[in-house]
C-alpha cells in the first residue's frame, strides 16, 4: 500500500473544510427566518432613530445617579467575591483533578474534570437563572452563578498549571518524609501562586464585565436596573445605566490595560 | 535565657507583620462586599428554600426524552449554530474592510515618514467606532433589537455580528501589525496598490493567525448565541428561559444536557479546525 502523498491529502482536507464552511454558511442563512425586511424597513429605521433619541438624553437626576452608583458597587462586588469564591473552590477541585506526582492512577482525576468541564460550559447567565430558583431575586445568586461558572475554568486552568510545574522541590521534600499537605503548602503553592495570581486577575475581569449583564434574569446588578427600566420604557433611566455600564467596562478595560503595562516592564 | 531569646528573634517569620496587615485589609474590604452582595448562604438551607431546590434538581432525572420535545430541542440547538454563523459571516463583512481601512501598515503616505493628517484621522475613528462596537455587551445590543425588530433569531444575529465585527476588526488589525512587514512596505514602495500589497504580502504572511482566530471566535458566538435567547434572540437560551419559567425541571436538564453537548462539539471541531489550519 502506499500512502496518498501528503501534499495532495493536505489540499483535499482544505477543499473539505472550505466546502463544510460553505454549506454550513448557506444553510444558516437559509434555516433561520432572518426578518431583513422588517430590519430595513423605514418603520423599523424610524423606530431605531426614536429610540437612539431617547436614549441621548439620559437622566441625571441626583437621587437616581446614587442608586446607579450603588448598582455599580454592587455589580463590582459581585464579580469580586464571585472571583474569589472561584479561586477557592478551583484550588479545591484542582488538587483531585491533577495527575498523582508519582505517576499512579489517581481514580479522583476523571470525575472531577468531568465536573469541572460541566461547570465550565454552563454560561454564566445560564447558572443565574438556575439559582433564581434556589437563592431568589437580587445579587447573591448573580455572585453564585459568577463563582460556579468560574470555578470550571479557573479549576482547570489551576490544574494545568499544578501538572506543569516542576517535580522536583516536591521531590525533595517528599523523600525526607515530609506529609503530601506541607509538600503542596511549601513546594508546589509557591511555584505556581503567579500563575494563579494572573490567571484570577483575568478572570475577576471578565466577570466585571458578566456580572454586568447578569442582572438581565434579574440576578442584580446594573444589569438589574436596565432590564427593570427598559421594560417600563423610561428610556432617559436606561440610557443612564447603558452609559454606567460602559463606562464601567471602559474603565476596567483601561485598568488592565495599565496593569499589564506595569507588569511587562 | 539570652540565647534563648536570640534563637527566638531567629525564628520570627519577617513576613509576619505584612501578611497580618494584609490579611486584615482584606477582611475589612471583604464586609462591605458580603453586604452588598446580600450574601446570605443561610437562606440555601432554609425548609422552604430547600425543598423547592431539592423538588426540583430531583425533577432532572429523567430529562424529559418526549420524541417531539426532543425534535424541537434539536432544532432549537441547530438555530443557535445557524444564528451564531449568520452572525459571524456578517461580523467578517463588517469587519474586514473597516480592518483593510484602518491597518497603519497599509498607509502610503506613513512609508517615508509621519502619516499624513486625513488618513490618520480616518484611521483612528475607525478604530474608536471599533471600541464602541465590541464595549456594548452583546447581551445589551440584542435588548435593543429585539425592541427594534422584535422577537426572534434576526436580534441575535444582529447582536453577535455588531460585537464581534468590533473583535475582529481589533485583532486582525493588531495580527496584520504584529507580523512581518518587510515584504508589504517593499511592494508598497515600489509602486503596487494598496489591496496587491495585502494579497500578495500582507495577507499570506498572516493566513494561518487570522483563520484560527476566526475560527476561534466562531465557538464563542456559539456559546453567546445560546445565552442570547435569555432575551428573546432565539435558540436554545430562549427555550431554557420558558423551562425553566414554568418549572419544568425535566426539559430543563434535556435542555442542559443538549447545551453541554453543544458547547463541546464546538470546543471540539474548533481545535480540530485549527490544528488543521495551523
Amino acid at each position: 500500500m502506499i500512502p496518498a502523498p501528503p501534499l495532495l491529502h493536505a489540499r483535499c482536507t482544505a477543499c473539505w473544510i472550505v466546502a463544510g464552511i460553505g454549506v454550513l454558511v448557506v444553510a444558516s442563512f437559509s434555516t433561520l427566518d432572518l426578518k431583513w425586511a422588517a430590519f430595513l424597513s423605514a418603520d423599523a429605521a424610524a423606530r431605531m432613530g426614536r429610540f437612539l433619541g431617547e436614549l441621548g438624553s439620559p437622566s441625571t437626576d441626583a437621587d437616581f445617579l446614587r442608586r446607579v452608583a450603588m448598582a455599580s458597587a454592587e455589580t463590582l462586588a459581585m464579580s469580586a467575591l464571585g472571583t474569589l469564591l472561584a479561586v477557592a473552590g478551583g484550588l479545591a477541585l484542582a488538587l483531585p483533578a491533577t495527575r498523582s506526582p508519582d505517576g499512579r492512577r489517581s481514580f479522583a482525576r476523571g470525575p472531577t474534570r468531568l465536573l469541572l468541564n460541566v461547570l465550565r460550559s454552563i454560561p454564566e447567565l445560564a447558572w443565574a437563572a438556575l439559582l433564581l430558583i434556589a437563592a431568589g431575586l437580587g445579587p447573591f445568586s448573580g455572585t453564585l452563578a459568577l463563582a460556579f461558572h468560574t470555578t470550571g475554568v479557573l479549576g482547570r486552568l489551576f490544574a494545568e498549571a499544578i501538572e506543569n510545574t516542576p517535580r522536583e522541590p516536591a521531590d525533595a521534600l517528599r523523600v525526607q518524609g515530609v506529609p503530601g499537605g506541607r509538600v503542596f503548602l511549601y513546594a508546589t503553592l509557591p511555584a505556581v501562586l503567579p500563575q494563579i495570581l494572573s490567571y484570577t486577575l483575568y478572570r475577576w475581569e471578565n466577570n466585571i464585565r458578566a456580572a454586568a449583564v447578569l442582572g438581565v434574569v434579574g440576578a442584580g446588578g446594573l444589569g438589574q436596573m436596565l432590564a427593570f427600566h427598559m421594560g417600563l420604557f423610561q428610556m432617559s433611566e436606561t440610557s443612564t445605566v447603558l452609559v454606567a455600564m460602559l463606562l464601567l467596562v471602559a474603565l476596567v478595560d483601561l485598568l488592565s490595560y495599565i496593569a499589564r503595562r506595569v507588569m511587562m516592564r | 535565657m539570652a540565647g534563648a531569646g536570640v534563637a527566638a528573634a531567629a525564628l520570627r517569620d519577617p513576613a509576619w507583620s505584612g501578611r497580618v496587615f494584609w490579611t486584615l485589609a482584606g477582611a475589612a474590604l471583604l464586609v462591605p462586599m458580603l453586604w452588598a452582595t446580600e450574601f446570605t448562604p443561610w437562606i440555601l438551607f432554609e425548609p422552604a428554600s430547600l425543598r423547592s431546590t431539592l423538588r426540583f434538581v430531583a425533577g432532572f432525572f429523567p430529562p424529559h426524552a418526549d420524541p417531539a420535545f426532543l425534535k424541537m430541542v434539536a432544532y432549537e440547538a441547530w438555530r443557535t449554530v445557524a444564528i451564531a454563523t449568520c452572525g459571524m459571516v456578517l461580523a467578517m463583512a463588517l469587519a474586514i474592510p473597516m480592518t483593510l481601512a484602518s491597518t497603519a501598515v497599509l498607509s502610503i503616505s506613513a512609508l517615508p515618514g509621519r502619516m499624513h493628517a486625513l488618513p490618520f484621522i480616518v484611521r483612528q475613528a475607525i478604530r474608536w467606532l471599533l471600541i464602541v462596537l465590541r464595549s456594548v455587551p452583546e447581551l445589551i445590543w440584542a435588548l435593543v433589537f429585539v425592541r427594534v425588530v422584535g422577537l426572534g433569531p434576526t436580534a441575535g444575529v444582529l447582536a453577535i455580528a455588531l460585537t464581534y465585527a468590533g473583535m475582529l476588526g481589533k485583532v486582525y488589525a493588531e495580527i496584520l501589525e504584529s507580523g512581518e512587514t518587510h515584504a508589504t512596505t517593499t511592494l508598497l514602495r515600489n509602486g503596487s496598490g494598496r489591496m496587491q500589497a495585502f494579497l500578495y504580502a500582507l495577507l499570506p504572511g498572516n493566513a494561518a493567525e487570522l483563520t484560527s482566530y476566526t475560527v476561534y471566535r466562531w465557538e464563542c458566538a456559539i456559546r453567546s448565541s445560546a445565552v442570547l435567547g435569555f432575551v428573546g434572540a432565539g435558540g436554545l437560551g430562549q427555550q431554557l428561559i420558558t423551562s425553566l419559567k414554568m418549572f419544568n425541571a425535566a426539559e430543563v436538564s434535556t435542555i442542559l444536557l443538549v447545551f453541554v453537548a453543544l458547547v463541546w462539539v464546538a470546543d471540539w471541531a474548533s481545535g480540530r479546525l485549527r490544528r488543521v489550519l495551523g
